[in-house]
C-alpha cells in the first residue's frame, strides 16, 4: 500500500472538520440576523420581523438574494484574481478554527475523540499567521476591481491591518510570558487550574480586544468600507454571492475572534465555579457537551459586544486610527509586557 | 515512497514552479504572488523537518507582513508591463555573468558535499520546536542575537529619520 493512514483517525478528524465549519458558517449566519435585531433595539426600531417566526429565516431570503442576483465582473480587472480575492478572504476566516479546542474529549464508539482538530504546539501563532493571510483577500480584491476607490480601500485595509498586527503581537507576547505556553488546549488546561487570564493580563486583554476589533475591520475601524468616502471600499465592484462572501467572511471573522479572546482570557471551555476533573466520571459525554456550551456562551457575550459597539460609537478619521494604533496602543503594549516581565521575575512565578 | 517523500516531491514541485512562474510573469502584482505561494511551499518543507516554529514564523514575517507591504508598493506605483524600463544589454550581461558565479559556487559546494553531508531526516528531532529553539538562542547564542536586535533596532530608527525628512 503507498499510504498507509489509521482510516478511523482520518475520518474523525474529517467528521470534526465539518462540524466545525458548519457551526462556524451557521453562527455566522444567524450573527447577521442578531446584527439587524442588536441594531434595531438600539435605534428603537422592530428589525426584522417578516420572514417566518420572529423574522429567524430572514438570513436564508437574505442569502436567496445574493445567490440571483446578477453576477458582474468587470471589463478591465483580471478575472482570476477578481474570483480569487473572495474566495481567499472565506478560506482564511475558516481555516482559523483548526486549532481551536471546543471541549475536552468524548468517548465515541470505543474511541477517545479529542474536540480539537489539531493542537499543534504553536497554536495561537498559527491563528496569527492565518489572520496575517487575511488581508490578501481584500488586497487582492480591491486591485483586480481596477477601481480607485476599491484601490484606496484594500491600501487602507492592508497598512491598518499590518499597524494592528504590531500592538496585538506584543500584547499577545504579555499572556505568553505568563502561560508559558503556545498551545491553545494547553492554555484552557493551565485556567481550569488556576484563574482566567483576565486576571493576570487585563491591560493586555484590553490592547488584545481594541486590535481585534480593528483586524476584522468592524467599526469604529472599518475605514477599508466607509461609505461615506470610498463609495464602499474595497468591495465597490462585486455583486452576487461575491460580494456575499465578502461581508460572511467579516462574521466569520467576528466569531472566530471571539472564540479566540475566550479561549485567551476567560478560560476556553472551562465551566465557571465547576471543577470539571471531579464530575469528569459522573457526566460522561454531557460534560464536553456542557463546556462547548459554555465556550459558546462567552462567545455570544463577545460577539454582542462587537454589534453593541458597531452602533454605539462612529467611526474613526483615518489619521486618527494611525495615531491610536502606533501612538498609543503599541507603546501601551510595550510597558504591558514590561511589566508583565518584572512582576514574574518579582513573585518568582 | 512513503507519504513523507510524497508530501517533499510535491512541496518541492510547487516550489520550484511557482518560483519559475513568479520570473516568468509579466505583471509584478502577480509576481507578488506567486513569491507567496513560494513561502508557502518553504514552510511545508519546515513542517516536514519538524520545525513548526519555524514554518509558522515564516509565514507570520514574510508572507504575512514583508509580502504585504510589497503588494502595497507595487499597488501604489500600478507597475505594469507597458512602463516597464528596457533594460540594456550591458545590464543583462551582469546578469548572466553573477547568475553563472553563483550557480558555479552552489555546484562545487555540492560536488564536494557528496557523501559528507548527513541526509535530512524528516520529523525526528526537536531543534526546531519553539522551547528548544528559544533555550538555545538565549544561552548559546545570545551575543548575536542581541546584536541583530540592535542592527534591526538602527534600521527602524534609519527608517524613521529618512520619513522625517522627505
Amino acid at each position: 500500500m503507498l499510504l498507509t493512514i489509521d482510516l478511523g483517525f482520518f475520518i474523525e478528524k474529517l467528521v470534526l472538520i465539518v462540524i466545525v465549519v458548519s457551526i462556524a458558517l451557521v453562527v455566522a449566519m444567524y450573527t447577521t440576523y442578531g446584527e439587524r435585531k442588536v441594531a434595531a433595539i438600539l435605534q428603537d426600531r422592530r428589525g426584522p420581523n417578516r420572514a417566518g417566526p420572529f423574522g429567524l429565516l430572514q438570513p436564508l431570503a437574505d442569502g436567496m438574494k445574493l445567490f440571483f442576483k446578477e453576477e458582474i465582473i468587470p471589463n478591465f480587472s483580471s478575472k482570476v484574481l477578481f474570483i480569487l480575492g473572495p474566495s481567499l478572504a472565506m478560506i482564511t476566516a475558516i481555516m482559523t478554527s483548526a486549532v481551536i479546542p471546543w471541549a475536552d474529549k468524548i468517548e465515541l464508539f470505543g474511541r477517545t475523540i479529542s474536540l480539537q482538530v489539531a493542537d499543534v504546539n504553536i497554536g495561537i501563532l498559527y491563528v496569527f499567521a492565518v489572520v496575517s493571510m487575511g488581508v490578501y483577500g481584500i488586497m487582492i480584491g480591491g486591485w483586480a476591481s481596477n477601481n480607485k476607490y476599491s484601490l484606496m480601500g484594500a491600501v487602507r485595509a492592508a497598512s491598518q491591518i499590518i499597524s494592528y498586527e504590531l500592538a496585538m503581537g506584543i500584547s499577545l507576547i504579555a499572556l505568553l510570558m505568563v502561560t508559558g505556553t503556545l498551545s491553545l488546549k494547553d492554555m484552557v488546561v493551565q485556567q481550569q487550574e488556576t484563574m482566567w487570564n483576565i486576571v493576570y493580563q487585563p491591560l493586555g486583554f484590553l490592547i488584545f480586544l481594541i486590535c481585534a476589533f480593528a483586524e476584522c475591520n468592524r467599526t469604529p475601524f472599518d475605514l477599508p468600507e466607509a461609505e461615506s468616502e470610498l463609495v464602499a471600499g474595497y468591495h465597490t465592484e462585486y455583486s452576487s454571492m461575491k460580494l456575499g462572501f465578502y461581508l460572511f467572511a467579516e462574521y466569520i471573522n467576528m466569531f472566530i475572534s471571539s472564540v479566540v479572546m475566550s479561549t485567551l482570557f476567560f478560560g476556553g471551555y472551562d465551566i465557571p465555579f465547576v471543577n470539571d476533573a471531579a464530575v469528569a466520571d459522573s457526566w460522561g459525554n454531557w460534560l464536553a457537551l456542557a463546556q462547548s456550551a459554555c465556550l459558546m456562551i462567552k462567545v455570544l457575550c463577545f460577539i454582542f459586544l462587537f454589534m453593541w459597539v458597531r452602533w454605539t460609537i462612529p467611526r474613526f478619521r483615518y489619521d486618527q486610527l494611525m495615531r491610536l494604533g502606533w501612538q498609543v496602543l503599541i507603546p501601551l503594549a510595550l510597558f504591558n509586557m514590561l511589566a508583565t516581565g518584572a512582576a514574574i521575575l518579582f513573585f518568582d512565578k | 515512497m512513503n507519504i513523507l517523500s510524497l508530501l517533499f516531491y510535491i512541496l518541492s514541485a510547487m516550489a520550484v514552479g511557482s518560483a519559475i512562474m513568479m520570473l516568468l510573469s509579466k505583471n509584478p502584482v502577480k509576481s507578488i504572488l506567486w513569491l507567496i505561494v513560494v513561502f508557502f511551499a518553504i514552510s511545508g518543507h519546515y513542517i516536514l523537518l519538524n520545525a513548526q516554529f519555524l514554518a509558522v514564523v515564516n509565514i507570520i514575517v514574510y508572507a504575512g507582513a514583508i509580502m504585504v507591504l510589497f503588494l502595497f508598493v507595487v499597488m501604489l506605483m500600478n507597475l505594469n508591463s507597458t512602463v516597464e524600463p528596457v533594460k540594456n544589454f550591458r545590464m543583462q550581461l551582469i546578469g548572466i555573468i553573477s547568475g553563472g558565479a553563483l550557480f558555479l559556487i552552489i555546484l562545487s559546494s555540492l560536488m564536494k558535499g557528496e557523501g559528507k553531508a548527513q541526509l535530512v531526516q524528516m520529523r525526528v528531532g526537536d531543534a526546531g520546536l519553539i522551547k528548544n529553539l528559544g533555550n538555545v538562542l538565549f544561552t548559546n547564542y545570545v551575543l548575536p542575537f542581541e546584536i541583530a536586535s540592535i542592527l534591526f533596532l538602527s534600521a527602524m530608527i534609519g527608517a524613521v529619520v529618512i520619513g522625517k525628512k522627505a
